[in-house]
């Protein structure tokens, strides 16, 4: 019982600290990399290659002041930051990120909980991450950060129909709910469920990108629109709280995203946890790349796109993955 | 004192609380977000029981749809709870509201009553076979022994759905009295009824 909880919560802590210094290298790894695309370098100044400004900036926004705007609905207005940010956090505790070891005479699962629908715990905890944005956005008492959460919820709930019908196609292939099954399954490359859902994939990929507001879909805090959109009236730690929130929810589709399709941590020499963490970077890269590439999407194109076409190719790939099944 | 019980005890009041708070309030906002710790504190309740699927879907389509879908309209409407409640209702709700939750807590009572003190010749209330609310035993339940009443309630709500979109653009047409731009108009109020 004890060594139970004890187990658990040391787990826990690994993939709390491992997930928290992954968002904060991400936002590094973003400015680098489109520092790059843009043909400027980057940060340089902090450390070596410039590679303790997470840390800086952290220290930064730690020591700002926090301002309580007159006019904010005080306890939905401080719950929103967690709101947003706890939901992301709780995505990696079903994601397997290795083999089984033994440590001290004991079987380790590495992986936070191994539940036996996995999948639809990730997709119990997306669908709860668009709260945080809403209620910023009509706590905030402006009109900026309402119109905000007001485009985010829009866009959530219509982005959240495709990106559950996208997995559902890996369901139905995989025949199991557990993400640690669903690993065990994608052996060697040629297993990957990429290459028997090449439509699900892609629909996967533009709905996790809507589902985490990030550019061309970046609605919700369109800048040269709605200023800053729901996060308007944040500042200081709380205003960090969202940022972390928003690349933890990118580093948590990448990661469902790498076990999916991309056979999570299996992979040969390396050790598995490495295999995990470049398939998951890569998917960070490609975020990034779509980012310097893109320009916004115009609101009504956005929902018009989601609605008119990735929701009835949704519908069409899981109709024919389901037939190819029966058959 | 076990960690089960530990668990129940919290997630059961938490539930019971969220749900009297959800009526006691008069900002609408504040109302859906005691709901929505409601509900998530009952998917704890089926999660607990080994129903995980049920209690995963509680989260995914109540908290995490239909909910947004009632904040959103809220948020739209800018509701914020300066409205007089009592004004407006018929005198003879006074006396139904009564009636009924007395019907209410009447049943509640013989439940748990039986549930406590069962009948001889009676077991009371039995618990849950172990493969309840599973993926398995829900699937077989929806398609295959209730197929045709579970479809039956989808073309329903289908209906309702494809109701409320004609009737939102008739009122719009005779609103703005432009029956030639008639597309424009039921684009728009498709638009919105989506979102």
């Amino acid at each position: 019982m004890l060594e139970i909880v004890l187990i658990s919560s040391l787990k826990v802590m690994v993939i709390m600290a491992a997930v928290l210094t992954g968002c904060a290298y991400a936002t590094y790894m973003e400015r680098k990399v489109v520092a790059r695309l843009q043909h400027r370098v980057g940060p340089t100044y902090a450390g070596p290659y410039g590679l303790l400004q997470p840390i800086a900036d952290a220290v930064k926004l730690i020591f700002k002041e926090d301002i309580v705007p007159n006019r904010v609905e005080r306890i939905t207005w401080g719950l929103a930051p967690l709101v947003s940010f706890v939901p992301a956090l709780l995505t990696f505790i079903v994601v397997p990120f290795g083999a089984d070891i033994e440590l001290f005479g004991r079987q380790i699962k590495m992986v936070g909980s191994d539940l036996n629908i996995g999948i639809l715990f990730i997709l119990a905890v997306t669908s709860l991450g668009v709260y945080g944005i809403v209620l910023a956005g009509w706590s905030s008492g402006s009109k900026y950060s309402l119109m905000g959460g007001i485009r985010s919820s829009a866009q959530m709930i219509s982005y959240e129909v495709g990106y559950g019908l996208s997995i559902i196609g890996v369901i139905l292939v995989a025949n199991t709910l557990s993400l640690r099954e669903l690993v065990e399954q994608q052996a060697s490359v040629g297993d990957w469920f990429i290459w028997r859902q090449p439509l699900g994939f892609i629909l996967y990929l533009t709905c996790a990108i809507a589902e985490t507001n990030r550019l061309p879909f970046d609605m919700p805090e369109a800048e040269s629109e709605l200023v800053g959109g729901y996060h308007t009236e944040y500042s200081s730690m709380r205003f960090a709280m969202f940022f972390m929130g928003e690349y933890a929810n990118m580093l948590a589709v990448s990661a469902v995203g790498a076990t999916l399709f991309f056979g999570g941590w299996q992979g040969p020499y390396l050790p598995p946890v490495v295999w995990f963490i470049l398939k998951v970077f890569l998917f960070m890269f490609f975020y990034i790349w779509l980012r310097a590439t893109f320009p916004r999407f115009r609101y009504d194109q956005l929902m018009a796109f989601g609605w008119k076409v990735l929701f009835p190719l949704a519908l069409l790939n899981t109709m024919v993955t389901a037939a190819l099944v029966m058959l | 004192m076990n960690l089960d019980t530990i668990i129940f005890a919290i997630s059961a009041v938490v539930a019971v609380f969220g749900a009297v708070m959800m009526i006691g309030q008069r900002n609408p906002v504040a109302s859906v977000l005691y709901l929505i710790v409601s509900l998530v504190a009952q998917a704890v309740l089926y999660i607990q029981l080994g129903a995980l699927f049920l209690g995963a879907v509680l989260i995914i389509v109540y908290a995490g749809a239909i909910m947004v879908l009632f904040l959103f309209v809220i948020m739209l409407l800018n509701l914020r709870g300066r409205e007089d409640l009592g004004a407006g209702s018929p005198p003879v709700s006074k006396v139904t509201k009564f009636v009924v939750a007395g019907l209410f807590v009447l049943e509640l009572g013989f439940v748990v009553w039986s549930g406590v003190f069962p009948e001889a010749g009676s077991t009371g209330i039995q618990s849950a076979a172990s493969e309840f609310g599973s993926v398995e035993v829900v699937a077989e339940l929806i398609f295959m022994k209730y197929l045709y009443p579970f479809e039956l309630a989808s073309v329903l709500l289908l209906a309702a759905i494809v109701g409320a979109v004609v009737m939102a653009g008739r009122a719009a047409v005779t609103e703005t009295d432009e029956s030639d731009d008639d597309d424009a108009v039921k684009e728009q109020t498709v638009d919105e009824v989506h979102g």
